[in-house]
């Protein structure tokens, strides 16, 4: 943990902010006092010193302070001292309480610690697959989601392009629980190269291979020369007949999930897109972010999303 | 009654006020100066590379400092939510600070490697296509419009000036390593960077 405000204080400017604000309040405490106008009893005639202002005939009277003024004014100085003597204000004197704004945040953080940290522990020993149907346990996890994962994943975690969707039977990186788990951890590197080196011919042919392979083909004479380069090339982690590989992330081509089909783009051509530019798909590690204990509790919010109904 | 002479000279009373709230700075602002936790880099961090440097320059162009700060507060509410709070020697190579004080949206502090660089594209894009309830306006023209490179050594070179340890040679080639490059790419890279030197800690 960094300190947040480090060494202390050089006696040089420790010194000088102490000076400072002491005889800041040293002087206007004098200033109250050399200025303050004791009252001015009439004279024998009857005649009232005036600040010597005149307007319309109407002079103004050089009356001392109002009492309730001049007492705040020397409620604030006995305050300002009363503070100073307290909390850190004075240079490297750190004041009698030992408050610090670093200590404050420690002591909020282990405040809270003890109230919830026995709630997640309580959640770690479950086992994933039981915890999804803990509603209670759902209900926070639903929480966390929210607030990390809902940006990228949408609020009803159905994703969108490029983010997958996390309720269906489709997993590039697998959905078994220590998937999910890992996946949550570490977070995931997808990385489909860009095979424009195959000519367009090539990738038109592919193109319409790979629509085939979940029978949308739309020219089968294509698709059967694409066969030949999908072998090739692609199989290479897509495996031969195109069901993907959760290892390396190689989503299956052969269920109706495609995560690049943008709103609007056919199917065709975001198959040509990716082909011609590859993609990078990006999980980002949240275990850095929000802790192991919670990575479980979503681990298991996640599994639950996909077996509901 | 010789406070008159204070009160009928207008100029004589403008000094006199400058001299009282010097008094304030004196105490507050002077010391950081010369004080190690305010002069001196956090370890590890690095000045911005020149295509960071011009996103900067974007982030400051498109004002995303009137709706996001950069200072995680040491509250557990914050760190809990962005990470470890902001520390003075994080900015130390900051010119201008950007550390803002209005949040309509979340701070960013610490949002770099928290999305992917698709996330960001996609959101500076139009924000409703990933957060449909958000009121953040799009920057489509970011998706357009090239840097020059024209102004970037420049830049580098008054960042220099004002102490922070760009290398000649770092100046001499930030042109050609921005230029060409979108809007866009600068500006994510400036993104992605931002609260990474601490980001281990929570």
């Amino acid at each position: 943990m960094n300190n947040l405000w480090g060494d202390s204080l050089s006696s040089f400017w420790s010194t000088w902010i102490i000076v400072i604000t002491l005889s800041t309040i040293g002087i206007a405490f004098w200033l109250l006092f050399a200025n303050r106008k004791t009252d001015k009893a009439p004279d024998a005639g009857g005649n009232v010193e005036t600040t010597g202002h005149a307007a319309d005939e109407i002079e103004e009277y050089d009356n001392p302070l109002p009492r309730w003024w001049f007492q705040l004014y020397i409620a604030t100085v006995i305050f300002s001292l009363g503070y100073l003597l307290l909390y850190p204000g004075l240079g490297n004197f750190s004041g009698l309480l030992g408050w610090s704004q670093e200590k404050q945040w420690q002591e909020e953080v282990a405040r809270a610690e003890e109230r919830f940290a026995p709630i997640f522990t309580q959640y770690q020993e479950v086992p994933i697959p039981k915890l999804s149907q803990d509603g209670e346990a759902m209900q926070v996890a639903e929480r966390i989601f929210l607030n990390n994962c809902a940006v990228c994943h949408g609020s009803n975690a159905k994703g969108g392009y490029g983010f997958p969707n996390l309720t269906d039977d489709a997993w590039l990186y697998g959905g078994a629980p220590e998937n999910i788990v890992q996946t949550l951890t570490n977070g995931r590197n997808g990385l489909m190269p860009s095979w424009q080196q195959l000519g367009s011919e090539n990738i038109e042919n592919v193109t319409q291979y790979v629509l085939s392979l979940s029978g949308k083909a739309e020219d089968p004479e294509r698709a059967k020369k694409g066969a030949a380069v999908f072998a090739s090339v692609c199989a290479a982690c897509h495996t031969p007949n195109g069901t993907g590989n959760q290892a390396i992330g190689a989503p299956n081509l052969t269920d109706e999930a495609w995560l690049y089909q943008a709103p609007g783009q056919t199917l065709a051509d975001s198959i040509r897109q990716t082909l011609r530019n590859g993609r990078n798909g990006q999980m980002p590690a949240q275990a850095a972010y929000i802790g192991e204990d919670k990575v479980h509790l979503v681990a298991a919010y996640v599994y639950s999303l996909s077996r509901q109904q | 009654m010789r406070h008159a002479i204070v009160e009928k000279n207008v100029g004589l009373l403008a000094i006199l006020i400058l001299v009282v709230i010097s008094f304030g700075g004196l105490a507050e602002i002077v010391p950081l100066f010369f004080q190690k936790q305010t002069t001196e880099p956090v370890k590890g961090l690095e000045p911005l590379s020149a295509l960071q440097l011009a996103g900067r320059g974007i982030y400051r162009r498109e004002g995303c400092v009137g709706c996001h700060s950069q200072m995680v507060r040491p509250f557990r509410a914050e760190t809990e939510r962005y990470g470890h709070y902001s520390v003075a020697g994080e900015s130390v190579y900051d010119h201008n600070f950007l550390w803002g004080s209005k949040r309509t949206g979340p701070d960013l502090a610490r949002v770099g490697g928290r999305y992917s660089d698709d996330w960001h594209r996609a959101h500076l894009y139009n924000p409703r296509d990933v957060v449909p309830e958000s009121v953040m306006p799009a920057y489509p023209w970011l998706f357009e419009n090239t840097l020059s490179g024209e102004r970037i050594a420049g830049e580098m070179r008054t960042m220099q000036r004002l102490g922070v340890p760009y290398t000649d040679e770092q100046i001499a080639s930030a042109s050609e390593a921005v230029r060409g490059q979108r809007e866009i790419t600068a500006l994510i890279a400036y993104l992605q960077q931002l609260g990474t030197v601490l980001k281990d800690s929570r």
